[in-house]
């Protein structure tokens, strides 16, 4: 065997903590052969970005490698000046960053910023610049590349803007590329071109890859090997077949158990659903906005449903779908501009004030990002005791104790009650907001991409408790997400929207297993993590 | 975003104590931490603000000599032990003089800057809470002040008013309206667009309920930001005003006027240069002050 | 598009209409009889005919909207009325005026630009901390120093101490050297610490990094990629900066026994001479308004973002 074209040695990098310096990476070690694909994976705060971060010598302000050495082709490039760095960076090793939207110049054209690399690092005339990077663009499968040349990157798509990065990393054939969570702010359809995309230019050029992700389901489906991080150290390494089907370390057994692919059992301890009136019903549903020129924007066109008492139906759909429209629209944030919406036997089009103030006990919405939905000055008792104050005049201590108590239910500790939410993590600032909604004993609960922003083993964890809560107190949940692998945990019945259109409803086993619709065939084969094995049950606490 | 994987129990060892012992403990500790947490710089802002408060409340403690009535002999002396500051064209203490004339200078800052946090807050927050029409209107008023530069309309509203400490003051605040307007004004449109503000709408908050217990109290940190920024602000104003002779009438020794009038005496260089460096520390601190308000607030 | 540029400068009208209206109450309708009450004081020793020509001048006896009305008639064809002080007509005191505090409100302005480039740009070049954090001070200090304050300091250590620029007698630039540096420093101020702070901020921005990521180095980065960026968002405080340097104008002149707009403003208020502030507060407001009103339509030629957002 061949010496390593990249090898981590024991590497320590610290931040700056104030007077004191923080370890985010302790003694990692790692190998990449050339040509070979190692995905790198953890959940946030692994260290797995400063990492990479460390390798190609662009560590932020205040952080410092403490020790080890990082060998490139058989050279330490850890000591080395930034001068140095600079003509190894784009030439030998490139990145691909993890968020498309903000990693162009705004006030640059496309065929600028993708021209500078070789600017940079080969002696070329302006048309042959032009040609050059014409034909890198054509490359990544850019239409009319001679229209991108000169166009800025907010009139590109994320997936474009992507493709564009990707033509940039893979200009000069480096022998490395390092790519950071490259689709986890895109689209699933779009990821899984993406991931195509790279993995052929790769193969092309020979090139290896160093994949950090979050998703083990990403990097089952594109790695050879698989290192698993947690808290700045190694838990596991090895082939990915192995780490997949026989796992060593616990970290990692949970981590397979938690990821919601399509593997994963189902997560409904609930017998058969309720019998009774339906719950929800949407009836040919329209919604439109004032667009650009004469025609509005039509962001929902004609969206009928109905969900049975008790259960969970799932609307799914990629961004710009209208599935957050219909659910504000369901809420009574939003009055639609025609059909009907009936809820709990309501019909939402003839409340008014007060009256829709107070059906708002009846359903209660938990919103996707747990940082901003929870006012930063209150404290998590004041939260929790606000929809009990506006709705039921009751003593302080009756409230006080219902609080306690739903606090509870909810799985967060009595201490963090005089807390403010800056204080507590994303997965128990999300407890805390499904505290907030539940405290009024609504009917039906509504949550938008709820679980989306947390990482898989939360996720996991909050899946669980609303599956609990569901069956002890029959509460029917209406769940907006774009990600079908949770979806399939949690829901009983399925619309995939698109464009504002439903393009297929029906059961869960029914719209997986047997999909009609090629859109919704499309959205199945781009969930990642296809090569999981099922995984070995472990047990869990919600 | 930095969630932590596994911290679900993380406070466990706090939750252990009982919850009297366990706050009681927790505000102590919170007390030194806060002390031993503040930046230098930042202290000696509040040092310097809490000297020259001392001044303007009890010159006499600090300065025991006159400074208004001089000693004929002792003209123009330079710095020395009797006369920590030297003496001006009257015989007057100059230190006694800077002492003294703390209050004119901080008394109408605060006046200053009353008056605009009052009617440039409830301005702002009328106009960002109702919307419309109103909306419409208070901004345009507000863009039509801030047209005119601060340092006219003050002059503007001296016209109107008359010369004068108080009224110096009152323009200094007036000018500062549309700032404060403008600024509450883009707080409350931000606040009350956030997730946790609509969230207080869906579990069933009326507009006013939510406006009193989310939006007032969010909107305010960075209003209170600029307030301290503009007290800096309004010290400069006021102590230019009395530089140009529009402020306090002499022999009132306030800072502008001081530094006017010892700049006819330009080889005695301390005249002018020790208020002005009181001028600037002063500044100076409460401008570092408010960035640590407003830093607080994100 | 059209639609747009032409709402833009309807807005922008209806702000000038405001401010004149604005400054007509406050200095000819409300304090006219305050001010007659003055003169007709015996002391001062006015005869019956010039009180009458007073009151003839503040428009005294005519209803106050024809006072307005004649006013802003007035205003609109340059006719800024008579100072009551100096008995020419305001327009040509404004004339005389005008070009001295226009020279050096420029060059003021041009030297603050230079500076706040210049302090903004090394903080983020240099390597050593001491210079970075002494740099990133300054602004703080620059927006604390009373400008009046500021320019006695200059006159005590460049003139009287130093003797680099002589008093007596100065040559017509000699002159403006110490004027200008006064008036420079605290305009550089807010225009630093914007540029700082944009400066930081785009430096997080992952595009940075990206760029980086290809090989370029620190310095082509901060030129190419950084300092456009930031730069763009400066432009929105282009007017607010010119109320400064009139407000500085005022001053400095004043400190350094300049002739000029500020002089006149200052003589003017001394003075009561409604008719000369009123034509200074509506001039520098509609200077304000026009400098907004450019700042509004270059941007999107600037930021490409701004202009397909608009062109929708």
């Amino acid at each position: 065997m061949s010496a390593p074209l990249l090898a981590i040695d024991n590497l320590d990098v610290s931040y700056a903590d104030g007077a004191e310096r923080r370890r985010v990476v302790h003694g990692i070690s790692l190998d990449i052969a050339a040509g070979e694909v190692v995905a790198l994976v953890g959940e946030s705060g692994s260290g797995k970005t400063t990492l990479v971060q460390a390798v190609i010598g662009l560590l932020p302000e205040g952080g410092r490698v403490d020790g080890g050495a990082i060998r490139f082709a058989g050279t330490d490039i850890a000591g080395w000046s930034q001068r140095r760095l600079d003509a190894l960076r784009g030439e030998r090793i490139s990145l691909i960053p993890q968020d498309p939207g903000s990693s162009l110049n705004p006030v640059k054209t496309i065929g600028a910023q993708v021209g500078e690399i070789l600017r940079l690092h080969r002696r070329l005339g302006r048309a042959e610049l032009r040609e050059a990077t014409l034909d890198l663009l054509a490359q990544v499968g850019l239409s009319q590349p001679a229209l991108r040349l000169g166009q800025y990157p907010h009139q590109l798509s994320g997936g474009m803007k992507q493709r564009v990065l990707i033509a940039i990393a893979t200009a000069l054939r480096p022998s490395l590329i390092i790519a950071d969570e490259p689709t986890s702010a895109l689209d699933v359809t779009v990821q899984k071109r993406i991931l195509d995309l790279i993995d052929t230019l790769r193969r092309e050029s020979g090139t290896a890859l160093l994949l950090v992700t979050h998703d083990l389901g990403v990097a089952a489906d594109r790695a050879d090997r698989i290192v698993v991080l947690r808290d700045g150290s190694v838990q596991e390494r090895g082939p990915a077949a192995s780490v997949l089907s026989a796992p060593r370390s616990a970290y990692t057994s949970q981590l397979l158990a938690d990821i919601p692919s399509l593997a994963a059992p189902r997560l409904r301890s609930m017998p058969a659903p309720r019998e009774g009136p339906p719950a929800v019903i949407v009836e040919t549903l329209v919604r439109d906005y004032p667009g650009a020129g004469r025609r509005p924007f039509r962001a929902v066109d004609g969206l009928s449903f109905t969900v049975a008492p008790g259960t969970t139906h799932a609307i799914v759909g990629e961004s710009g779908s209208g599935k957050s429209t219909t659910i504000r629209a369901i809420v009574g944030l939003e009055r639609p501009s025609a059909g009907r919406i009936l809820v709990d036997g309501l019909d939402l089009a003839t409340l008014r004030g007060d009256t829709l103030r107070t059906f708002r006990r009846r359903i209660q919405l938990v919103y996707q990002n747990p940082f901003s939905s929870l006012d930063p000055r209150q404290t998590i008792e004041a939260i929790v005791e606000e929809p009990l104050l506006n709705f039921e005049p009751v003593a302080r201590a009756e409230r006080a104790r219902r609080v306690a108590e739903i606090v509870e239910r909810v799985g967060l500790p009595s201490g963090l009650l005089r807390r403010h939410p800056a204080a507590l993590s994303g997965g128990q600032r999300q407890r805390v907001a499904i505290a907030r909604a539940l405290v009024l004993e609504p009917k039906i609960l509504v949550l938008d991409e709820a679980v989306s922003a947390l990482d898989v083993t939360v996720q996991a964890q909050i899946l669980r408790l609303l599956d609990a809560m569901q069956a002890e107190r029959r509460l029917t949940y209406l769940f907006v997400s774009h990600d079908l692998a949770v979806v399939r945990r949690i829901a009983d019945t399925v619309t995939v929207l698109r464009d504002g259109r439903a393009v297929e409803q029906g059961s869960v086993e029914a719209v997986f297993e047997r999909p009609r619709d090629p859109y919704t065939r499309d959205l199945i084969a781009a969930i990642p993590g296809q090569r999981l094995p099922a995984p070995q049950p472990v047990a869990a606490e919600a | 975003m930095s969630t932590v994987p596994t911290g679900i129990f993380a406070s466990g060892s706090e939750a252990g104590r009982t919850a009297p012992a366990a706050a009681a403990w927790r505000i102590t500790r919170g007390g030194f931490a806060v002390l031993r947490r503040t930046p230098p710089g930042l202290a000696l802002a509040w040092l310097v603000i809490a000297t020259v408060v001392l001044w303007a409340l009890a010159p006499g403690l600090f300065a025991g000599q006159n400074p208004v009535a001089g000693i004929g002999r002792e003209k123009l002396l330079p710095p020395s032990a009797a006369h920590l500051l030297g003496t001006d064209a009257l015989g007057r203490d100059l230190y006694a003089r800077i002492v003294h004339g703390a209050v004119h200078s901080l008394s109408g800052a605060f006046v200053a800057v009353t008056v605009g946090l009052f009617a440039g807050t409830i301005l702002g927050l009328v106009a960002g809470a109702k919307g419309g029409l109103v909306d419409i209107l208070v901004m345009r008023l507000v863009d039509t002040l801030l047209a005119i530069p601060t340092l006219l309309l003050s002059l503007t509203i001296i016209v109107l008013l008359g010369f004068g400490t108080v009224n110096a003051a009152i323009a200094v605040g007036l000018a500062s309206v549309a700032s404060f307007a403008r600024l509450t004004r883009s707080e409350v449109v931000r606040v009350r667009g956030a997730d946790y503000v609509e969230a207080a709408y869906g579990s069933g908050g009326t507009f006013w309920r939510v406006l009193w217990r989310h939006v007032l109290p969010n909107s305010l940190t960075s209003v209170i930001g600029l307030a301290a920024l503009q007290f800096g602000t309004a010290i400069l104003s006021i102590s230019t005003l009395g530089f140009l002779g529009y402020g306090a009438p002499p022999p009132t020794p306030e800072w502008g006027l001081l530094i006017a009038e010892g700049r006819n005496y330009i080889s005695r260089a301390w005249l002018t240069t020790a208020p002005g460096i009181v001028v600037v520390l002063v500044v100076l601190s409460a401008n570092r002050i408010s960035r640590s308000l407003a830093g607080n607030a994100r | 598009m059209v639609r747009r540029l032409l709402a833009r400068i309807g807005q922008a009208l209806i702000v000038l209409l405001a401010a004149f209206t604005a400054s007509f109450l406050l200095l000819q309708a409300l304090p006219a009889d305050a001010i007659l009450i003055k003169f007709m004081n015996p002391d001062l020793g006015l005869s019956p005919e010039q009180i009458a020509e007073i009151h003839a001048a503040y428009g005294a006896g005519t209803p106050l909207w024809s006072q307005y009305l004649r006013a802003l008639g007035s205003f609109l064809t340059g006719d800024f009325g008579t100072s009551v002080q100096a008995g020419v007509p305001v327009r040509d005191s404004l004339a005389a005026n005008l070009p001295a505090t226009l020279t050096l409100a420029g060059l003021g302005f041009l030297a603050a630009v230079i500076l706040a480039l210049t302090v903004s740009v090394l903080s983020n070049l240099t390597g050593l901390v001491w210079l970075r954090n002494g740099l990133a001070a300054l602004p703080s200090l620059f927006v604390s120093v009373p400008v009046f304050w500021l320019g006695i300091l200059l006159i005590q250590v460049f003139s009287f101490q130093l003797k680099l620029v002589p008093v007596i007698d100065p040559g017509p630039w000699e002159r403006l050297i110490l004027p200008v540096a006064a008036l420079a420093v605290p305009i550089s101020a807010p225009l630093a610490q914007i540029l700082m702070r944009n400066i930081d901020a785009v430096l997080t921005q992952p595009f940075v990094a990206v760029a980086r990521a290809k090989g370029a180095s620190r310095h082509s980065v901060l030129w190419r990629h950084v300092v456009p960026n930031a730069l763009l968002p400066t432009l929105t405080i282009a007017g607010v900066l010119f109320g400064e340097l009139l407000a500085g104008a005022v001053v400095t002149e004043t400190v350094f026994g300049l002739n000029g707009l500020g002089t006149l403003t200052q003589q003017a208020v001394a003075n009561q001479d409604v008719a000369v502030l009123q034509a200074v507060v509506v001039i520098s407001a509609t200077a304000f308004v026009l400098i907004n009103l450019a700042v509004d339509l270059l941007y999107p030629l600037l930021d490409p973002r701004i202009a397909e957002a608009e062109a929708r």
